[in-house]
C-alpha cells in the first residue's frame, strides 16, 4: 500500500512537526507526508451527577494527509466525544483534562474559543449521521454551502455562489443550478449527506470528522457516499476521521483503524491487519459477532456482558470482565498501555498471542 | 414454490396506496394523488420457513408486512391463510396467529407496565393458558428469550436495548404465533448485541417452529437466517428465490447492484481501501408518487433499453428453477449475466 505516512507510524515519528508553534500552523508546515492530525494521550472528562465520566481516557492516534482513519467501537465507547474534542465543540459539562490535539503540529487544546472558531469549519469540519439536524431547514442549500467561504475566506457573494455550485458538482448533486435554490427537505437522505459534504469541503479543510455519516443510509446510497469520500481523499488530499459501528465500512474506506473500548484504544493499525487478523480479543469479538455476507457460519459468537462503566471502570484492562483470555495480570492497575507490534500496529492486550491461536484453530479446515 | 412445507400465508396482487396532499388539492385534481407503497405483490410463506424481505428504505417492506399481519387494510388483492381467505377485519384468533416485532424496542413497549404485568394481561385477554398456569407460562417465556425471572418485576426502561428486544420477542411469542414477522429487529442494536438476538431467533425457530418473515436491510443477517429471500423495489418484488441461489446467482440487475454495494471485511479482488471503482447502483430510488413507466428500476438500471420504458416486466421464473423468479425482461437471458 502506498501510504506516505507509513514511515511515521511508530513512536519515533510522533515528534515530527511538533516544533511549529500555533502561529506557524499554515497548511504544509508539517513535514511532507507527516501526520496532519495527531492526538496524544487525550482525556475528556464529563461532570455528571453519577460522578466524573471518563469518556475519552488517553487516546493517541495520527492521521496522514489524504488518509482516512476509522474509529470503531460499541455505543458509548467515546468515539463521538473524541471527535467533538477535536472540533472543540464539547458539551458544557465536558472538558479536555489532558493531552494534545495537534493540527499540523500545533496544539489546539490551549486555544481560546475565538481562535478555535477560526479553525472550526475552515481547517477542520464535520459531518453527522443525521444531516437534517445540522442543516438549516429554512435556508436554501446553495446559500448554506456558500456561507463558509463568505465568512472564513472573505469571498464576495457572487464568488461564493460560484464556489458553491462548483462544490455541488464535485459531490455529485445533479442539476446544481436548479438545486442551489432548493431547501433541505426537498432532498433525499443521500443528497442531504452530499450537501453536508459540500459544506464540510467548502473552505478546503485539512481534516473532515465524520460521525457515522452513512449509518442511516441504504446500502446502495452508503456505497455512493463512501466512494465519494474516498475520491475526495485521493483528489484533494483531505484527511478523514471516520466513526462507525460497521467494520466492513471501515475496511472499504479507511487505510488505518483505531478500535475503541471504554474510552481507550484497544487496537490500532493497518485496516487489513486489524480487521482480518486482530490482536485484541475485543476486536476479535466484534469481527466474530457480526454475520458475514460471503461466509455462512453455524452461529454467531456474541461478546458476553456489557460495556464498562466510565465512571468507575474496572481496574486494569478495561475489557477483562468480558474477556476469555483474562488472567490475574489483566486485573492489575494501571491499565496495560498500548504496545507496539511489528508492522506499526499496536495492541493494549497483554495476551494478544492468544488471538493468533483462536484464529488458527478457526481457520484450519475441518 | 420451494419452501419446506405447504403455503401458510399467501398474498396475491396486494396493493397498498396512501392518498397524499391536502383535501383541497385533491378536490382540484378530482382525485387524490396516490403514493403506491405496495403496488402489486404476490408472496407465499410456507409453514416453518424463514423468508427474508430486503430492499431500500421506502420500498414498501414495512407496509407489506403490516398488510400481511392485518394491521393495515389493502386496496387491492387478497390474503389467504392456510387456504382460507382472510377478511379485512380479522378475528381475534387470526390476529393472534401473526405477530410482529418492530425495530425500535424503546417505543414498542408500554412504559407503565412491568414485563410480568404486560405478559399476564396478554395471556389473559387471549386466553392462551388457563388462569392458574399464567404465572408459570410467563416465566417460561422469559426463559425462552434468555431473561431471568426477576425481569417479570422490571419496567421496560430498566432494560438495555438488547434486553428490550428480548422482551418484545417474549411478548410476541406469548400468543404462540404461527407466523412471526420481525421488522428490522436488530438494526437499532450494537453488533455485539445483535449476535445474541440473531442466535435467539434461530433457536426459537428450532424450538417452536413458527414461520418467520424477516425484514432487514442487512443482507448478511438475511443470508445467515433465511431459507428464501425476496427483494423489493418501489412497491414490487423484483426477485425472489432460495437464499443461497439468490446470493450466488442473482438475476435482477437491482439485486446484483445491492449485493455489490455491501461493504466487505475483505474487499473483493483485493481492492485497496478507498479504491477507484464506481458505485454499484447509481442515483436514488424514485418517489412512490411517480413510479416510472415500464420497468420501475429502469431509471437506475445499467442495462435499460427501449423496451424497458414501454413494458412492465412480469415476475417470471428461471428456466428449470421454478422457485427463482425475477422481474426483468432480460433476467435469465444472460444480458446482464456478463455484468459485474
Ligand atoms: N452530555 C453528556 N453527559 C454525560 N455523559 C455523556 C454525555 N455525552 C456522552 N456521555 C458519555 O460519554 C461516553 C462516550 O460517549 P460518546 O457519545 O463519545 O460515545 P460513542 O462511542 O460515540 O457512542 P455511539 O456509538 O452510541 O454514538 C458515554 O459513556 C456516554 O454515556
Ligand atoms: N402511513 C403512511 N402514510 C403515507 N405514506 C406512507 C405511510 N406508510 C408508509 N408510507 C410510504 O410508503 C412507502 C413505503 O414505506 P415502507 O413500507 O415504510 O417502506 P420500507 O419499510 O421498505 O422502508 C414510502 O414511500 C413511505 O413514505
Ligand atoms: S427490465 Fe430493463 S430496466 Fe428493468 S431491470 Fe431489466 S434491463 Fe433493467
Ligand atoms: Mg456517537
Ligand atoms: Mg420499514
Amino acid at each position: 500500500m502506498s501510504r506516505e505516512g507509513a514511515g511515521t507510524d511508530g513512536a519515533g515519528g510522533i515528534r515530527g512537526g511538533a516544533g511549529t508553534g500555533p502561529g506557524g500552523a499554515a497548511p504544509g508546515a508539517a513535514a511532507p507526508g507527516g501526520p496532519v492530525l495527531q492526538l496524544r494521550d487525550l482525556k475528556v472528562r464529563i461532570a455528571t451527577r453519577r460522578g466524573l465520566v471518563r469518556a475519552v481516557d488517553g487516546v493517541s492516534l495520527e492521521v496522514a494527509r489524504g488518509e482516512a482513519v476509522g474509529l470503531v467501537g460499541e455505543s458509548g465507547s467515546g468515539k463521538s466525544m473524541t471527535l467533538r474534542a477535536i472540533l472543540g465543540v464539547l458539551p458544557p459539562e465536558a472538558r479536555v483534562t489532558a493531552g494534545q490535539i495537534l493540527l499540523d503540529g500545533a496544539d489546539l487544546v490551549p486555544l481560546s474559543q475565538a481562535d478555535l472558531n477560526r479553525i472550526r469549519g475552515r481547517k477542520i469540519s464535520m459531518i453527522f449521521q443525521e444531516p437534517m439536524s445540522a442543516l438549516n431547514p429554512v435556508m436554501r442549500v446553495g446559500h448554506q454551502i456558500a456561507e463558509g467561504p463568505r465568512v472564513h475566506l472573505g469571498y464576495s457573494r457572487s464568488k461564493a455562489a460560484e464556489r458553491a455550485l462548483d462544490l455541488m458538482r464535485r459531490v455529485g448533486i445533479p442539476d446544481p443550478e436548479r438545486r442551489y435554490r432548493a431547501y433541505p427537505h426537498e432532498f433525499s437522505g443521500g443528497m442531504r449527506q452530499r450537501v453536508m459534504i459540500a459544506i464540510a469541503l467548502s473552505c478546503d479543510p485539512e481534516v473532515i470528522l465524520c460521525d457515522e455519516p452513512t449509518t442511516a443510509l441504504d446500502v446502495t446510497i452508503q456505497d455512493q457516499i463512501l466512494r465519494l469520500l474516498a475520491r475526495l481523499c485521493r483528489e484533494s488530499g483531505v484527511s478523514l476521521v471516520f466513526v462507525t459501528h460497521d467494520l466492513p465500512v471501515v475496511a472499504q474506506l479507511c487505510q488505518r483503524v483505531a478500535v475503541m473500548y471504554g474510552g481507550q484504544i484497544a487496537e490500532w493499525g493497518d485496516v487489513r491487519d486489524v480487521l482480518l487478523d486482530p490482536r485484541h480479543p475485543y476486536t476479535l469479538g466484534l469481527v466474530r459477532s457480526a454475520p458475514d455476507v460471503d461466509e455462512v457460519r453455524e452461529s454467531l459468537v456474541a461478546i458476553p456482558g456489557s460495556p464498562p462503566s466510565l465512571v468507575s471502570p474496572p481496574p486494569g484492562c478495561r475489557f477483562h470482565p468480558r474477556c476469555a483470555f483474562a488472567e490475574e495480570d489483566c486485573r492489575a492497575e494501571p491499565p496495560p498501555p498500548l504496545r507496539e507490534l511489528p508492522g506499526g500496529r499496536r495492541t493494549a492486550c497483554l495476551h494478544h498471542e492468544r488471538c493468533e491461536d483462536v484464529l488458527a484453530t478457526e481457520r484450519s479446515p475441518r | 414454490m420451494t419452501g419446506p412445507g405447504a403455503e401458510l400465508l399467501s398474498a396475491r396482487g396486494i396493493a397498498v396506496w396512501f392518498p397524499v396532499g391536502s383535501a383541497v388539492t385533491a378536490r382540484l385534481r378530482h382525485r387524490p394523488r396516490l403514493l403506491r407503497a405496495v403496488d402489486g405483490v404476490d408472496l407465499d410463506l410456507a409453514r416453518g420457513e424463514a423468508l427474508a424481505l430486503v430492499g431500500e428504505s421506502g420500498s414498501g417492506k414495512s407496509t407489506l408486512a403490516l398488510a400481511l399481519a392485518g394491521l393495515r387494510p389493502v386496496n387491492r388483492g387478497s390474503i389467504t391463510y392456510d387456504g382460507r381467505p382472510l377478511p379485512t377485519r380479522r378475528s381475534r384468533a387470526d390476529r393472534r396467529r401473526i405477530q410482529i416485532v418492530f425495530q425500535d424496542p424503546y417505543s414498542s413497549l408500554n412504559p407503565r407496565l412491568t414485563v410480568g404485568g404486560m405478559l399476564r394481561e396478554l395471556i389473559a385477554v387471549h386466553k392462551v393458558v388457563p388462569p392458574r398456569e399464567q404465572a408459570a407460562f410467563a416465566a417460561e417465556l422469559l426463559r425462552l428469550v434468555g431473561l431471568g425471572e426477576d425481569a417479570l418485576r422490571a419496567y421496560p426502561r430498566q432494560f438495555s436495548g438488547g434486553q428490550r428486544q428480548r422482551v418484545a420477542l417474549a411478548r410476541a411469542l406469548a400468543l404462540r404465533p404461527e407466523v412471526l414477522v420481525a421488522d428490522e429487529p436488530v438494526s437499532a442494536l450494537d453488533v455485539s448485541v445483535q449476535a445474541t438476538i440473531l442466535n435467539l431467533l434461530a433457536d426459537l425457530r428450532r424450538e417452536l417452529g413458527p414461520s418467520l418473515l424477516l425484514i432487514s436491510h442487512n443482507l448478511a443477517v438475511v443470508r445467515h437466517l433465511c431459507d428464501r429471500t425476496a427483494v423489493m423495489y418501489l412497491g414490487r418484488i423484483v426477485e425472489v428465490g432460495p437464499t443461497e441461489r439468490l446470493f450466488t446467482s442473482p438475476a435482477h440487475p437491482y439485486t446484483r447492484g445491492l449485493l455489490a454495494a455491501i461493504p466487505r471485511l475483505a474487499p473483493a479482488g483485493g481492492q485497496e481501501p478507498g479504491g477507484t471503482a464506481g458505485p454499484a447502483v447509481a442515483g436514488d430510488m424514485p418517489s412512490a408518487l411517480s413510479v416510472p413507466s415500464g420497468c420501475r428500476f429502469r431509471t437506475r438500471c445499467p442495462h435499460a433499453r427501449e423496451r424497458c420504458a414501454a413494458e412492465d416486466p412480469a415476475l417470471a421464473s428461471a428456466p428449470g428453477e421454478p422457485g427463482h423468479l425475477a422481474a426483468c425482461h432480460f433476467a435469465f437471458e444472460g444480458i446482464a449475466a456478463g455484468a459485474p
